[in-house]
């Protein structure tokens, strides 16, 4: 009796499992197009990319074997440190008064305000703008002669400054469309994380005597650093892969003194215009270093500035 | 006495937050105020600072000079089928991951969460010899097909879709006779719903306004999106300001009007995204 019932709750148990198996089909279907799409055009591609940047391949003709020669040609290569430099410079001078600004926006509606729906459109707006757009209408108000800012200049009496001759002029070009498109983006983001702070909290202070400065360093902030470091980090990623405003704005040479060539921007015009595929391969891989190690200090940063 | 302070108070947040409204929205006036006046009105000082009437000439030389409706047909086309994909195997995806358990589940989301730190520059060569090898170099499968799912659309619809969809009604789908794709396509897809129109429209958007990947894989001149076509338009008609200004109008009104129709609950869920991670 007790024989035959273990033999059958085996046979059983087999089927049972054969079935819970079949059951499960529909559930790995519904969720394999992701890992599939993943593996082909995510995960292979790295890997290829590494034995790509160990060739020399101008895509066509037959690639050749050139060891770390493309590695050690790239921390030579002038260029790729300008590219560099480039790239943070821009950073620097787009995310601080961008995230600075954000801040205080998100300030401003915090402030139990009439009509912040409309206003949380209005500033996001330019964040939906493509830039290609944004970098054409930013090209006629930055231009050398008739840019409406050199106008503006003009009028109030001011020298014209031939903003898209100049490397800094083309740096603060290119850094002002991006404070412009992402300022409310983080504003936004900022407003949220705001509202997400209980109002216990200010009651509180204000009862124990706390100024408005106080209360913005000791609660808002340190309560904010999540969010901040969230808005640190996206805008770290998204700056150092700056392309479509430069070689709108300056062209893929990265315009006079190479002063718009930001990382990206080499990387395309080393791979795609001049058909360097090894090269542009080695190019992505101290890319990604460089975003790695940048958005580590950051995050240290961050990180170590609200704790005190 | 304290009223007058408190609306004075008022009187001047709106004062500086009408400042920066003014600058988000200047580049899109100065964007209609040199397409409907001529190169001439605006390089010129001072310079005409209101509309004119020559946006329909402006906007004839923009059809003139590039293929600008076989663009925008283009795009419209590979927006679409970007975004039906994306919201059909996300929303399949992410209410699969909420809702059911199976061997597995776990490891596979953290692998799915883990995919967000895949650097895309490091693929831009490796991918664009991948397109070569498959024929779809200078295809619109190029830019499709890569992103039909994506781990940011499945996140997003997990996390809707364990919070909306409820287990009784799953559940009387079951004894409905209900298999899982018909569960999702029955009781998850119209529970879903605002979910999906988020995710839809971020989609597009986003799939409208890419620019990158678009000018490396599409190397046909004849097949092309209308990023890449602007970009001509400004690389050869530099000097016609106005009309590369009318193409510009021309493609960013459509973005502009998908993203107003559904803009306060679009932000309101950008910005509970970015808190929730």
């Amino acid at each position: 009796m007790s024989v035959t019932g273990i033999a059958t709750g085996r046979e059983e148990g087999k089927g049972r499992t054969w079935q819970r198996a079949a059951g499960y089909l529909p559930v790995y279907a519904s969720i394999a197009p992701f890992y599939i799409l993943f593996a082909v055009f995510g995960l292979f591609p790295i890997f290829f990319s590494l034995y790509i940047s160990f060739h020399s391949w101008d895509g066509i003709g037959p690639m050749r074997f050139v060891g770390l020669e493309q590695f050690e040609y790239l921390v030579t290569d002038n260029n790729f440190w300008i590219s560099i430099v480039n790239t943070l410079v821009i950073w620097i001078m787009s995310t601080i008064p961008m995230l600075f600004l954000a801040l205080v926006i998100a300030f401003l509606l915090n402030s139990q305000i009439r009509y912040r729906g409309a206003y949380r459109v209005a500033y996001f707006i330019p964040n939906v703008t493509s830039i290609v757009a944004i970098a054409i209408i930013f090209g006629s108000i930055f231009g050398n002669h008739f840019g409406l800012l050199n106008s503006v200049l003009h009028a109030i009496g001011l020298h014209q400054v031939q903003w898209l001759n100049n490397p800094w002029g083309i740096k603060v070009a290119i850094a002002s469309m991006v404070v412009w498109r992402w300022t409310g983006y983080n504003a936004i983001i900022y407003l949220a994380g705001l509202q997400s702070i209980p109002g216990v909290l200010y009651e509180a202070a204000r009862v124990d005597g706390a100024s408005t400065p106080q209360i913005f360093f000791r609660i808002t902030i340190p309560l904010l650093r999540p969010v901040i470091l969230f808005t640190v980090i996206t805008s770290t990623i998204g700056g150092m892969q700056l392309f479509t405003e430069p070689q709108i704005l300056v062209g893929n040479s990265g315009g006079p003194g190479q002063a718009g060539l930001t990382m990206v921007l080499y990387l395309y015009q080393q791979a795609f215009t001049k058909n360097l595929f090894g090269y542009g391969a080695a190019i992505g891989w101290g890319l990604f270093v460089i975003i790695v190690l940048f958005s580590a200090i950051n995050w240290r940063v961050v990180q170590r500035a609200g704790v005190r | 006495m304290a009223l007058v302070v408190r609306s004075i108070k008022r009187l001047s947040v709106h004062f500086l937050l009408l400042i920066g409204v003014a600058i988000s929205i200047f580049p899109f006036y100065w964007m209609v105020v040199m397409s409907t006046n001529t190169t001439g009105d605006i390089f010129r000082f001072p310079p005409k600072m209101g509309f004119g009437p020559h946006l329909l000439t402006n906007i004839q030389h923009v059809l003139q000079s590039i293929n600008f409706a076989g663009s925008f047909i283009n795009t419209v086309g590979v927006s679409v089928a970007q975004t039906v994909f994306v919201l059909l195997f996300d929303s399949l995806a992410g209410f699969t991951f909420a809702k059911f358990d199976f061997p597995g589940r776990k490891v596979l989301f953290l692998i799915l969460l883990g995919t967000f730190m895949v650097p895309a520059q490091l693929s831009t060569v490796p991918l664009f010899v991948i397109m070569a090898h498959l024929g779809w170099v200078g295809s619109f499968k190029a830019l499709v097909i890569p992103g039909m799912a994506n781990a940011f659309g499945i996140f997003w619809m997990r996390q809707y879709a364990q919070g909306a969809v409820h287990d009784d009604l799953l559940d009387a789908g079951r004894i409905d006779g209900c298999g899982h794709f018909r569960l999702w396509w029955h009781v998850g897809l119209p529970v879903l719903r605002p979910a999906l129109a988020f995710l839809g429209i971020f989609t597009s958007i986003y799939t409208w306004n890419d620019y990158f990947w678009p000018l490396v894989v599409l190397i046909n001149p004849n097949r092309i999106t209308l990023q890449v076509a602007l970009s001509q338009l400004i690389g050869i008609y530099s000097t016609d300001y106005s009309m590369v200004m009318a193409g510009t109008l021309m493609a960013t009104i459509p973005l502009i009007i998908v993203f107003l129709l559904g803009s306060r609950q679009f932000i309101a869920d950008i910005a509970a995204g970015a808190i929730r991670s």
